[in-house]
């Protein structure tokens, strides 16, 4: 490739507008966060500096257990995508008629704006009227009707459920592009051999799609962690603060409550975690790639 | 994604059980993801007392689209909330694209000092939710006379669409040959030059790919922001809007169905052309990272 000044001017000048609009609309509101958590900032005119005393105030026993809830919703969340979306990329991949029209089918969770899905799945967990609820009776697995948002642990587990729904048909999709990048001869070497349909996926599917699972759980992590929509539309964190994540707390303190500066703590605190998926995410790039050439 | 590496050999015939189990796998993984969707279409289709009437049935009596007339009138901002969405949602992508592609061409043909470091910072931008930064951006968008606009709903977003937008259009311009760039060098075009006339002609089925993405990102995207920035009824977007459906003493569940479905039509109708373009694209740009 040609490298001059000239085109070294260039190849700057067409990142620039990228740079500087990213630099104004993400890096200065980071910065500005920070700055903001040291202070008591509110809607009132006057700001004072108040030095750690936001943090001393969050860190009780309520924040503790709001920080391990994200954790264990997060964790679930997606382990139940990368579960249910290799089996989905594994069941589209098989050869049968209809598949093509199968892979479309997989997408309307993904393309449908979320709020909308989110207000179907709002009710389906009607416990008068819902349909899971509903089926559940017709079945007789349950004596009376069931209102999942209406208590803590069925919240907390139906707003994962509607979470993994709407991750799963990108992953899947993922996935599935993962395994048909796999050379089709390793699978007929194999066949010859006589190993079983079991022993193919064990031996070589899983293996070969292993980087793609790495990637796409550590992507899928943090978008999870930064999940808001779903968890404010369908409990707003409740019944009494039982599906709050730290997005939603942090939501609550600073738009909810106008109290900025606790707000801005509380939001430095998630882009520490953040960061640290976002190291972790490079490195585990970096040694995949690293493995891929040797 | 390989076409030959989806065509049947030997290997794939399945025996009648394997076939039965996987139909019925396809059909449990499939159900899950389209429940809300058949739900919500027979809800729409349910008249309110129906709705609100134990036990549950499945399947609604005398169904009618009458929820389909009756929502415009229940709600009849409804069709400006559609306006306002698709309207946020073009100028959005459009801006993206405009900043995206020459950084995308950028990052595909030059490697200069640096620019590795800004593209790992680009991707680490997109793993930042507005929702972290919603304190400051509600000041700077107060302090810039934003508030209550569509400028407001769209300044903030096109900056979480933008890296993702270029790692997809950068792994599609990474595959077009350099050798055209040296040939029109060595015909004396100018850098400019070839970008422009030489570079994006090639480039356009990518370019188109990611203007659709782009476009549905943000099209989902609209709630956080809607929310926080706008609360003007004339500029609501439509994920915002629906909540209009959300009467003083009940939910207009049937009306709320039948306008989400309106709302999700042309999204619907975007992935029923374009899936097989969509489907090779994303997966082109996911695969090599």
């Amino acid at each position: 490739m040609i490298k001059n000044r000239s085109s070294m001017i260039f190849a700057w000048a067409l990142l620039a507008p990228a740079i500087i609009y990213v630099t104004i609309i993400v890096a200065w509101p980071l910065i500005e966060t920070f700055r903001l958590s040291f202070t008591d900032a509110s809607l009132k005119k006057l700001t004072n500096y108040v030095g750690w005393r936001n943090y001393t105030k969050i860190f009780n026993d309520t924040f503790l257990t709001v920080i391990l809830r994200t954790f264990t919703w997060t964790f679930f969340s997606v382990l139940l995508k990368m579960v249910i979306g290799t089996c989905g990329a594994v069941l589209l991949n098989a050869a049968v008629p209809g598949r093509h029209l199968f892979r479309i089918l997989t997408m309307p969770p993904w393309i449908v704006p979320m709020a909308i899905g989110i207000f179907m799945w709002g009710w389906m967990y009607n416990g008068q009227f819902g349909m899971i609820s509903g089926l559940l009776q017709r079945f007789g697995l349950v004596d009376g009707p069931v209102a999942f948002l209406a208590y803590g642990s069925s919240a907390y587990w139906a707003t994962i459920v509607t979470d993994v729904w709407i991750g799963v048909p990108m992953v899947t999709i993922y996935f599935l592009a993962a395994i048909q990048s796999i050379p089709k001869d390793l699978y007929e070497a194999a066949w010859t051999d006589g190993a079983s349909r079991w022993m193919r996926f064990r031996r070589i599917t899983l293996p070969l799609m292993a980087p793609a699972i790495i990637t796409m759980s550590m992507l899928s992590l943090i978008a999870t962690f930064n999940s808001f929509d779903i968890i404010w539309i369908l409990t707003r964190g409740g019944p009494s603060g039982q599906t709050t994540t730290m997005i939603i707390d942090t939501y609550q303190t600073a738009i909810g409550s106008k109290k900025y500066g606790e707000g801005a703590a509380r939001a430095v605190v998630i882009c520490i975690f953040l960061s640290l998926f976002c190291i972790a995410y490079f490195r585990v790039t970096r040694r995949l790639a690293a493995t891929e050439k040797a | 994604m390989a076409r030959d590496n989806d065509t049947r050999t030997m290997i794939d015939r399945y025996t009648w059980w394997e076939t039965v189990l996987i139909y019925l796998g396809i059909f449990v993984f499939l159900f899950f993801l389209l429940s809300p969707f058949i739900e919500g279409f027979l809800v729409s289709l349910k008249p309110l007392a129906q709705l609100f009437s134990s036990p549950y049935r499945f399947w609604p009596e005398n169904g009618s689209f009458a929820a389909y007339v009756s929502m415009w009138e229940s709600v009849p901002g409804f069709a400006r909330y559609i306006f306002n969405s698709f309207l946020i949602s073009t100028v959005a992508t459009t801006l993206v694209l405009l900043l995206v592609v020459p950084a995308a061409y950028a990052f595909a043909r030059f490697d200069f000092r640096g620019m590795g470091l800004v593209l790992a910072a680009f991707l680490a931008v997109s793993m930042f939710s507005g929702a972290v930064l919603l304190i400051p951006l509600f000041r700077l968008m107060r302090t810039l006379g934003l508030l209550n606009t569509y400028f407001a709903m769209i300044v903030p977003g096109v900056a979480f669409l933008i890296p993702s937008a270029i790692w997809l259009l950068r792994t599609y311009m990474m595959r077009i040959p350099t050798e055209l760039n040296e040939a029109a060098y060595m015909d004396g075009a100018s850098q400019f030059y070839t970008f422009r006339r030489v570079i994006l002609p090639i480039a356009m089925p990518g370019i188109i790919v990611v203007a659709i993405v782009t476009f549905i990102g943000a099209y989902s995207q609209q709630f956080i922001f809607a929310l926080t920035f706008n609360s003007k009824t004339e500029y609501m977007p439509l994920p915002v809007g629906l909540f209009a459906y959300f009467g003083k003493q009940e939910v207009i569940w049937n009306e709320l169905m039948a306008a989400s479905f309106v709302g999700i039509a042309p999204a619907l109708i975007i992935i029923f052309f374009l899936q097989r373009h969509l489907v090779g694209g994303l997966t082109a740009g996911a695969i090599k990272q």
